[in-house]
């Protein structure tokens, strides 16, 4: 992976100073908190409902064991002992204080990390395929331009107050791990007929208030130029995104008024000024980059049969769990961070320790964080899956659920988050209590359930096959329910089935939507492809034919919204307290 | 008092800002140095460009492009930051540098901040006059953030790659 120079080293620390003086000005109130916020969110520091919450960035969701540890060790030291992976491959904590965010990030820097960028109006961290450089369907490894694309968003001095925030994501397989059709800029890498690197360029797609699929801006820009074409997207945006509405600021609304035509326009217009100047990347610095990323030192092995395991328990977990390498003998594993009753996505400082560990045992002391919210070891020796399993399974990381019902994507919600109108994590945890067991499970197959609280979609609720949004209705929370979304290659944003429903009808719902499914399927047929073939009617039906009732058992404690009181150093409203 | 050139110095241009009920042709420019609204110039060019000095300043919603024939004739240019988060005065700073190559003064204006001048200067600003508040001598220490940048701007030729050995 990427290691930092001496250049890179030093940027950061000077950035770490900064913030640290700009925390102090804070807390001697020679900052107002209106100035100050924008400043601490380009430092990923929110203000949640109960304390400060930091999102540090994880680039192109690649760590090192050591910079696992290092998220342990925070976890531990101004935490409360665990922290949260998020749908853009990086990892929030949520109880901080706010003289604490100076040393906290000095202590990443010693790890060559950083928080940078991960909230405000600016060029967000970057996001890649999960499986980047070990899978099998991949044309080119991503992750090198991912890295001169974070160096050069880094403090870029023209987009650090943009009409909103603003999202890039890059792959290079044949099929599309990293969502780039839901993000302000998607870039595919491809070969052109002369087999020369460039790159297809999607650009205003987005979840959030107004979901929209990226349209095609150029079908190839040649890997140079990849700067001075994005820097020409984003100043084009800068200058012409409205800053009136905050919920039309996002460069899809500008590439819908403009159309794609006269954007593009724009575009090109704006490159002329910058084609082949400074900005473009040199070979030298695409080898130098390169470098860091060329495969490990793999062992000559042959493939071993996955297919003939007598353990079922183990053939169920390699089923979901293990994935094909490019390498033979070699497989790349999901560890499952949707444990039954855990947060989506949540991991304890000692996991955090114990997958350092099992990174370093199994696979090059690296792993890396997908949009699902689990982790990945990349590089495993096939012979070794059993071995991996057993410890993994004590790490509870090893529930066999990659890719079904109960590996949900789920945003922090009304339990965490200032925006959100209703709660995720309990529903989730509802949820994956109603239909855990595994039988049942494997018999529905794939299936992404994604909830979010709160119509930003920080779960990614319009590309799930099921998606769950949280609304406020009179200060009530309800549910409202979608079908049909999908990310990938055939991306495709969810419809709303019809009207709301309370958090207790929730499992009665899905378990209704699941019966369409059981009884309409095709042998061999997804849900998703269920719902494309017969459309949302059958299950209209199924829902709403009946009265749904309430399940009372979630009425418990156990689902309730966690009730803390605020941990702040600073005046400040919050929305419960 | 205005930042320039990183120094804090005395300044005595005054920027016309134009009140409610005045309009561009119509306001009466004085005094010496006057650094006038794009639409007070676009309007009175004929009489302001006998001057002998004179600025001018864009809002954040005007275009660089206006001045393309005219670059030559402003002793400064000034562009409005409105709220700080307003972040347009970086773009039009890029396309006076850029396109226009203008290579006068190009002057911050407005909610001009010591944790925004970094930036504002990288973009191509080599002057700033704070927020009426804020002391000069403060807000210059922002110029000094950071060493070291990792893109071209319009202070830094080129990119951090093109510029040393990386790896070291």
């Amino acid at each position: 992976m990427y290691r930092y120079d001496s250049f890179d080293h030093k940027i950061q620390a000077e950035r770490v100073v900064q913030f640290r003086d700009q925390v102090r000005r804070r807390l001697n109130d020679e900052l107002s908190e209106d100035a100050f916020r924008i400043l601490r969110l380009q430092n990923g520091l929110y203000m949640q409902i109960h304390a400060y919450m930091m999102r540090i960035a994880v680039p192109y969701g690649l760590v090192s064991s050591a910079q696992m540890r290092m998220f342990a060790h925070i976890a531990r030291k101004y935490d409360r002992g665990y922290g949260h992976f998020t749908t853009r491959q990086n990892i929030q904590f949520n109880w901080l204080k706010l003289p604490d965010a100076p040393d906290i990030l000095a202590d990443l820097a010693t790890v060559e990390m950083h928080a940078n960028q991960t909230s405000g109006n600016c060029i967000r961290n970057i996001t890649s395929d999960e499986f980047a450089g070990v899978a099998q369907d991949e044309i080119i490894d991503p992750r090198p331009y991912a890295e001169i694309l974070r160096q050069w968003s880094t403090f870029h001095p023209e987009f650090a107050y943009l009409p909103r925030k603003f999202k890039f994501a890059i792959t290079g397989a044949v099929n599309d791990r990293a969502a780039i059709a839901v993000h302000d800029i998607g870039l595919q890498a491809v070969k052109n007929a002369a087999g020369e690197v460039g790159f297809r360029v999607l650009v205003g797609g987005g979840l959030g208030r107004t979901p929209v699929i990226g349209v095609e801006l150029c079908d190839f820009v040649p890997w140079q130029h990849l700067l001075t074409y994005s820097e020409s997207v984003v100043r084009v945006y800068n200058e012409y995104g409205r800053r009136d509405n905050l919920y039309k600021a996002r460069i899809k609304i500008l590439v819908k008024a403009l159309g794609i035509a006269e954007f593009k326009r724009q575009v090109e217009a704006d490159w002329q000024f910058t084609k082949n100047g400074a900005g473009t990347i040199t070979q030298a610095e695409l080898d130098r980059v390169s470098a860091f990323f060329v495969a490990p030192n793999y062992q000559a092995l042959s493939n071993v049969d996955l297919n003939t395991i007598d353990n079922p328990a183990f053939a169920g977990w390699v089923k979901r769990s293990v994935k094909a390498h490019k390498q033979a003998g070699y497989a790349a594993v999901v560890l499952s961070l949707k444990k039954t009753g855990i947060a989506p996505g949540d991991a304890t400082a000692e996991q955090m320790d114990a997958a350092a560990e099992l990174a370093e045992q199994f696979s090059f002391g690296e792993l890396r964080i997908t949009h699902m919210q689990n982790l990945v070891l990349a590089d495993v020796q096939q012979s070794e899956l059993f071995a991996l399993w057993e410890r993994a399974k004590k790490l509870g990381m090893a529930t066999a659920n990659i890719g079904l019902l109960t590996d949900m994507i789920c945003c922090p919600g009304g339990d965490f988050c200032t925006l959100a109108n209703a709660r995720s994590i309990p529903l989730a945890k509802a949820l994956a209590e109603c239909f855990e067991d595994m039988d049942f499970q494997h018999d529905i197959g794939e299936l992404e359930m994604n909830i979010s609280g709160c119509i930003n979609a920080c779960g990614h609720h319009h590309v799930g096959h099921i998606g769950i949004l949280g609304v406020d209705k009179d200060g009530e929370e309800w549910y409202q329910v979608q079908l049909g979304g999908a990310q990938g290659n055939d991306a495709s944003l969810g419809k709303v089935i019809g009207r709301s429903f309370s958090f207790e009808q929730m499992p009665e719902v899905i378990a209704r939507l699941l019966q369409v499914y059981v009884r309409e399927r095709d042998d061999g047929e997804r849900f998703i492809d269920t719902v494309r073939r017969i459309g949302l009617e059958p299950y209209k039906t199924e829902v709403y034919g009946t009265p749904i009732a309430a399940d009372e058992a979630l009425k418990a404690p156990d689902y309730e919204l966690l009730k803390v009181g605020v941990a702040y150093d600073m005046p400040y409203y919050s929305p419960r307290f | 008092m205005i930042i320039k050139n990183k120094t804090v110095l005395n300044d005595d241009w005054q920027v016309l800002r134009l009140s409610e009920g005045e309009l561009p042709e119509s306001v009466l420019v004085q005094g010496a140095r006057v650094i006038v609204p794009l639409k007070v110039w676009l309007a009175q060019r004929e009489v302001l460009q006998a001057r002998a000095e004179l600025g001018v300043w864009l809002a954040s919603d005007e275009r660089a492009e206006s001045l393309a024939e005219d670059i030559a004739k402003f002793a400064v240019i000034a562009v409005d930051f409105p709220k700080f988060a307003d972040g347009r005065g970086y773009s039009i700073a890029h396309h006076l540098r850029v396109r226009l190559n203008y290579r006068g003064e190009l002057r911050a204006i407005g909610e001009v901040l010591r944790d925004q001048i970094f930036y504002m200067q990288r973009a191509g600003f080599d002057a700033f006059a704070p927020r009426a508040d804020k002391d000069c001598a403060e807000v210059l220490k922002g110029l000094s953030d950071f060493s070291l940048s990792y893109q071209a701007s319009s202070d830094e030729a080129l990119p951090l790659f093109r510029r040393v050995t990386r790896g070291l």
